[in-house]
C-alpha cells in the first residue's frame, strides 16, 4: 500500500488515531490506553500485516512533560512501513507491553526501560539491559546528571 | 496489570527452577566477556545439562558507551564520527545511514558521482566484513588456517581503501552532503587489481572450507531458525534471508546506485547455520558483481555538494532512514527540534542488537560446540549491540 | 665383555655387565636415564620449533625469524620465559592433584620412550611385550588429563577433561586393534623383532591391503589419542579457552605442552616401527644389488628419523588443515566406523597368517 492509502486505512481502525505531521514516513499517533488493541489489529489484519517490529524507542519531550514512544513496523508481505507514536506522561510512565505480539519487543522494551525508565505492564523480564541492576537514574532523560558527565565547552 | 522490575539474580533462579523442581544435573556456566569465541565482550550465561545447552541468557553492557546520548551533544556533522564505532566492520555503511537521514531531513540533493562512489565503497566494505567473518568462523570451528587466508586477502582490500580514505577500520569518509574528500586517482585501478586477485581466492575459500565435510557436518541442520520466528525476532540481513524471507533494502527500497545495477540476493531455504554461511559467501560474489558494473563508470562531478563548514539545520520533525549493512538493517531515527545544529534525539536501530536474541530461541537443545557455531554464523559485532 | 657390545639394549647391557661388576651396570642405567631425558628435552625443543615453522608456512607467513638464525633459538627463549613465570594454583583447587597431574602426563610419555628402537643398537629396554607395554603406559596420560581438569576447580576445565577421558579411552581400542594386526603378522610383540621381521618388506605393503588399512586406522586413532586437531576438543581453544590446562601456567603448563609433543613423536615412532620398517632400509628384491647397497649406505638412525619425521609432518599437516569434530561426531566415528573396521581387519589378518597368503612372491 502506498503512504496515503496506508494512513487512511490505519486511521479507520479505531477512533482517536491521527496522522503525525512532520515525519518522512507514514506515521500515526495513538492513545496509550488503546496501544495493545491497535497493535494486535495492525499485526493480524490481512491488508496491513505488520509482522515485524523493526524498532522501538522513546523521545523525552521534557518541556511538555511527555515521553513519546515510537514503534516502527514493517510488513514482509506488503513491504510497507508504519511509524506509530504514543505519548505517556513523564511523571508516571506506564504502558502495556507488546511482547506477546512481536518477540523482539521484550528486549527493545528493556532498552527503553533502562534508558528512560518507562515501565511496561506484564513484561516477562523487566530489568536493565546495558547498565548494572543497581544503577540509579535513567541516562537518556534530558534531566539526567551523574558524576561522570562532562559538559562540552560551547 | 503487573509491573515488577526484575534482576539478573532473579532471572537466573527462574532459569534454574523454571520448569518444575530443581534438576540437580543442570548447572550454569559463564561464557564470559573474555572468551575466544564470543567476538567481543559478550557475556552468555549458559544453563547446561552435561554438554547440552538448555538456556542462553545474554548479559550486555560491557561496551555500552552512550553513543545516543553523545549524539545529542555532538552536532549532526560530528555524529558521523560516532557512527563508525558501532559496527566497525561496516563503518562506511554506518556513515551512509547517518548521512542519508540528515540529507533527507535537510533536503540535500546529491549528484551521481557521490552516489556511485558511496555504492562502490559500501559493497567493498561488505566484502571486507564477510572476509573477516569467514576467517573467524573457520577459527571458531577449529580450522586455524582460514583465519589467516581471510586476513591476507582483507589486507589487500584494506590497502586499497586506505589509499583513498586514510583509515583501515573506522573509515569516517561519507558525510552528509557527500564525501570527506575526493577519491584517489589510483582508486579505480587498485579496485580492479583487487577484484582480479580476489575472484580466484573466493573459489579457493569454497574448496578449503565450504566443501570440507567436517565443516558441513558441524553446520548443517544446526540452529534452525524458521521464517516466522526470524520475523518475529526482528532479525534482518543474512540471518533473515537464510531463513527464507526475502527482505533486502537494496532491492526493496533502492538507495545509492543499487536501482541501476543488476545483482541477485541469495535466499536460503532451511535457516540452519550452513544456509547462513552460504548466503554470505554468495553475497561476496554478488558484491564483486556490483562493483564491476560501477567501477568503470564513475561520473564526474563534485564530491561535496554544499559549501564547506555550513551548519546543517534540518526542519522540525521525526525522520527515519536505513541502509543494508553487512549484518542487517541499520536504521537511524532522528528527531530534530528545528532550533539548533544538534539532534534532539537520535536512535540507532542496530542489526546486531536485533539478531542477538535469535540465539535464545535457536540454541537450546544443542551442544556447546554447536552454540559456538551458531553464534559464529549469526555474525555478531558486540559494540553494535551495546552502542 | 664382548657380550655387552653385542647387546641390543641398554638394559641388556646392564644385565650383562652385572655379572662382571654392579657398578658398571649402574653406570649403564644412569647413562641411559640421562641420555633419555636429554633426548626428550632436545626433541621437545626441535618439535615445537618445527611445528611453528610448518604452521607458519601453511598460513602464508614466516614464523619465528628473529631469535637466532631463522628463529632456531625461539623455543629456548620460550622455555626460559616459562621457567620464570609465576606458578599459581587456583583458590579452591585440589593442591596435590593439581601438582601431580602434569607429572603423570610426562610419566606416561617418558615410560613409552624407553622401548622405542631408534637403531639396531640404540634402545633403552627391549621388552618381550613391547607393544602391550606401550598400550598400557599411555593410560597415564589419560589420568593426568582427567586429574588436571578436575582439580582446577573450573567448570570449563572439567568439561575439557571429561571430553578427553571419553575420547582417549574410546580411541585406545582402535589403536590397539591396529597394532595387533602387525603383532599377528610378525608373530612377536618385541619391538626389535618386529623391525627385524620387516627386512623383506615393510608391513604397510607386505601385508597387502590389511596392513594399509591398519596403518590408516592407527594414524586416525592415534591423532585422537594425543588430542590433536581434528580431535582436539579436550583443549578446544575456541570453545573452552584451554580445556583441561586452562588453570596451569609456567613450567607446569609447559610439561603438559611438552608431553603432547613427545606423544606425537612416540606415535610417529610407533607407526614407523610397526608399519614402515623402523630403522630398516628400503630393500627391493632379496639379493644384493645396486639399489639395496645404496639404501644400506644411509645410516639406520637416519632411516628411523626420516620415517618418524614424515609421520610427524603428516600430523602437523592435519592440524593446520582440518577443523575440529564435535564430541558426538567423534564418538560416532570411533564406535560405528573405526572399531568394526578394525575388528574385520584383525580377523582378515589372522586368516591371512593361517593360510599363508600374505607374502610377496619371492619374499
Amino acid at each position: 500500500m502506498d503512504a496515503s492509502e496506508l494512513i487512511s486505512t490505519v486511521t479507520t481502525i479505531r477512533p482517536g488515531i491521527s496522522q503525525r505531521e512532520k515525519c518522512n514516513r507514514p506515521s500515526v499517533v495513538i492513545e496509550s490506553v488503546n496501544l495493545l488493541d491497535i497493535m494486535w489489529s495492525l499485526q493480524s489484519r490481512e491488508d496491513l500485516g505488520f509482522d515485524m517490529l523493526l524498532s522501538h524507542t522513546a523521545v523525552d519531550w521534557i518541556d511538555e512533560g511527555w515521553f513519546e514512544l515510537v514503534y516502527l513496523l514493517y510488513s514482509t508481505k506488503h513491504g510497507h512501513y508504519l511509524m506509530v507514536s504514543t505519548f505517556i506522561p513523564r511523571e508516571s510512565p506506564v504502558i502495556a507491553t507488546v511482547s506477546p505480539i512481536w518477540k523482539i519487543a521484550e528486549w527493545q522494551e528493556r532498552e527503553v526501560y533502562d534508558m528512560f525508565g518507562v515501565l511496561y505492564e506484564d513484561h516477562p523480564d523487566l530489568r536493565r539491559i546495558f547498565l548494572d541492576d543497581d544503577w540509579e537514574g535513567f541516562p537518556l532523560r534530558k534531566d539526567y546528571k551523574d558524576d561522570f558527565m562532562l559538559e562540552r565547552p560551547e | 496489570m503487573n509491573i515488577s522490575v526484575s534482576s539478573l539474580e532473579r532471572r537466573i533462579n527462574h532459569g534454574i527452577c523454571g520448569e518444575g523442581p530443581i534438576a540437580t544435573e543442570e548447572y550454569f556456566i559463564n561464557m564470559g566477556p573474555q572468551h575466544p569465541s564470543t567476538h567481543g565482550v559478550l557475556r552468555l550465561l549458559l544453563k547446561l545439562d552435561g554438554e547440552t545447552v538448555r538456556e542462553v541468557i545474554p548479559v550486555l553492557g560491557y561496551i555500552h558507551r552512550g553513543i545516543e546520548k553523545m549524539g545529542e551533544k555532538a552536532g549532526y556533522r560530528q555524529f558521523v564520527h560516532l557512527s563508525d564505532r558501532i559496527d566497525y566492520l561496516s563503518s562506511l555503511m554506518n556513515n551512509w545511514a547517518v548521512s542519508m537521514v540528515i540529507e533527507k531531513a535537510a533536503n540535500i540533493e546529491l549528484n551521481d558521482r557521490i552516489q556511485t562512489v558511496r555504492t562502490i565503497l559500501a559493497e567493498l566494505q561488505r566484502i571486507q566484513s564477510h572476509q573477516l567473518w569467514w576467517g573467524v568462523l573457520g577459527m571458531d570451528l577449529g580450522a586455524f588456517t582460514p583465519f589467516l587466508y581471510g586476513f591476507r586477502d582483507r589486507e589487500k582490500l584494506s590497502d586499497v581503501l586506505e589509499k583513498t580514505i586514510g583509515a583501515r577500520l573506522t573509515m569516517n569518509y561519507i558525510q552528509p552532503g557527500g564525501l570527506m574528500f575526493d577519491i584517489d586517482s589510483d582508486f579505480v585501478k587498485d579496485v580492479k587489481l583487487f577484484m582480479d586477485y580476489f575472484k580466484p581466492k573466493l573459489a579457493e575459500y569454497e574448496t578449503l572450507v565450504s566443501e570440507n565435510i567436517i565443516i558441513k557436518e558441524r553446520l548443517r541442520g544446526i540452529g534452525v531458525l524458521d521464517a516466522k520466528s526470524a520475523v518475529s525476532l526482528g532479525t534482518t540481513g543474512p540471518v533473515l534471508r537464510a531463513s527464507g524471507v526475502m527482505y533486502d533494502l537494496r532491492k526493496s527500497e533502492p538507495y545509492g546506485m543499487y536501482a541501476k545495477t543488476a545483482f541477485e540476493v541469495p535466499v536460503g531455504q532451511s535457516g540452519d547455520s550452513l544456509d547462513r554461511y552460504l548466503v554470505r559467501i554468495v553475497e561476496m560474489r554478488q558484491s564483486l558483481r556490483i562493483v564491476e558494473q560501477l567501477i568503470d563508470n564513475i561520473p564526474d562531478g563534485k564530491y561535496f555538494v554544499m559549501k564547506p563548514a555550513v551548519k546543517i539545520k534540518p526542519p522540525e520533525g521525526a525522520y527515519y532512514s536505513h541502509v543494508e549493512t553487512a549484518r542487517g538493517i541499520l536504521g537511524v531515527f532522528m528527531v530534530s527540534d528545528g532550533k539548533g545544529s544538534k539532534p534532539y534525539r537520535i536512535h540507532l536501530r542496530t542489526p546486531n542488537f536485533n539478531n542477538l536474541w535469535a540465539v535464545t530461541a535457536i540454541a537450546p537443545g544443542w551442544r556447546i560446540a554447536d552454540l559456538v557455531a551458531i553464534v559464529s554464523s549469526l555474525d555478531l559485532v558486540v559494540p553494535d549491540i551495546d552502542r | 665383555m664382548s657380550n655387552v657390545w653385542q647387546a641390543k639394549s641398554m638394559v641388556q647391557r646392564a644385565s650383562e655387565a652385572l655379572t662382571v661388576s654392579p657398578l658398571e651396570a649402574l653406570m649403564y642405567l644412569v647413562i641411559s636415564l640421562v641420555l633419555s631425558l636429554v633426548f626428550v628435552a632436545l626433541l621437545g625443543l626441535g618439535l615445537v620449533y618445527l611445528e611453528r615453522k610448518i604452521a607458519a608456512h601453511f598460513q602464508c607467513r614466516l614464523g619465528p625469524m628473529r631469535v637466532g638464525w631463522h628463529g632456531i633459538l625461539q623455543t629456548l627463549a620460550d622455555g626460559l620465559k616459562l621457567l620464570l613465570k609465576e606458578d599459581h594454583i587456583p583458590a579452591g583447587a585440589d593442591r596435590f592433584l593439581h601438582i601431580v597431574a602434569p607429572v603423570l602426563c610426562m610419566l606416561g610419555t617418558l615410560l613409552a620412550i624407553a622401548v622405542l628402537p631408534l637403531s639396531p643398537v640404540v634402545q633403552v629396554a627391549d621388552l618381550s611385550i613391547g607393544v602391550l607395554y606401550i598400550a598400557a603406559v599411555s593410560g597415564f596420560g589419560v589420568l593426568g588429563i582427567l586429574l588436571g581438569g578436575w582439580s582446577s576447580n573450573n567448570k570449563w576445565s572439567l568439561l575439557g577433561a571429561m571430553r578427553a577421558g571419553a575420547q582417549i579411552i574410546s580411541y585406545e581400542l582402535s589403536a590397539t586393534l591396529a597394532l595387533l594386526v602387525v603383532v599377528v603378522f610378525s608373530g612377536t610383540m618385541r619391538l626389535s623383532a618386529i623391525v627385524e621381521s620387516q627386512a623383506a618388506g615393510w608391513w604397510i605393503w607386505r601385508a597387502h591391503g590389511i596392513g594399509l588399512v591398519a596403518f590408516v586406522i592407527f594414524l586416525i586413532a592415534s591423532t585422537a589419542e594425543i588430542n590433536r586437531t581434528p580431535f582436539d576438543l579436550a583443549e578446544g581453544e575456541s570453545e573452552l579457552t584451554g580445556g583441561f590446562h586452562t588453570e596451569y601456567s609456567g613450567m607446569r603448563w609447559a610439561v603438559f605442552f611438552l608431553s603432547e609433543f613427545i606423544n606425537m613423536f612416540i606415535i610417529s615412532a610407533m607407526a614407523a616401527t610397526l608399519f614402515l620398517g623402523g630403522w630398516m632400509p628400503l630393500h627391493i628384491g632379496a639379493g644384493q644389488n645396486v639399489f639395496n647397497s645404496v639404501m644400506d649406505m644411509v645410516p639406520t638412525w637416519v632411516w628411523f628419523a626420516g620415517k618418524s619425521g614424515f609421520i610427524i609432518f603428516l600430523l602437523m599437516w592435519f592440524r593446520w588443515t582440518f577443523p575440529r569434530l564435535r564430541v558426538d561426531q567423534l564418538m560416532r566415528l570411533e564406535w560405528k566406523f573405526l572399531l568394526p573396521i578394525g575388528f574385520v581387519n584383525l580377523f582378515a589378518a589372522a586368516a591371512a597368517v593361517l593360510t599363508g597368503f600374505y607374502f610377496f612372491p619371492g619374499g
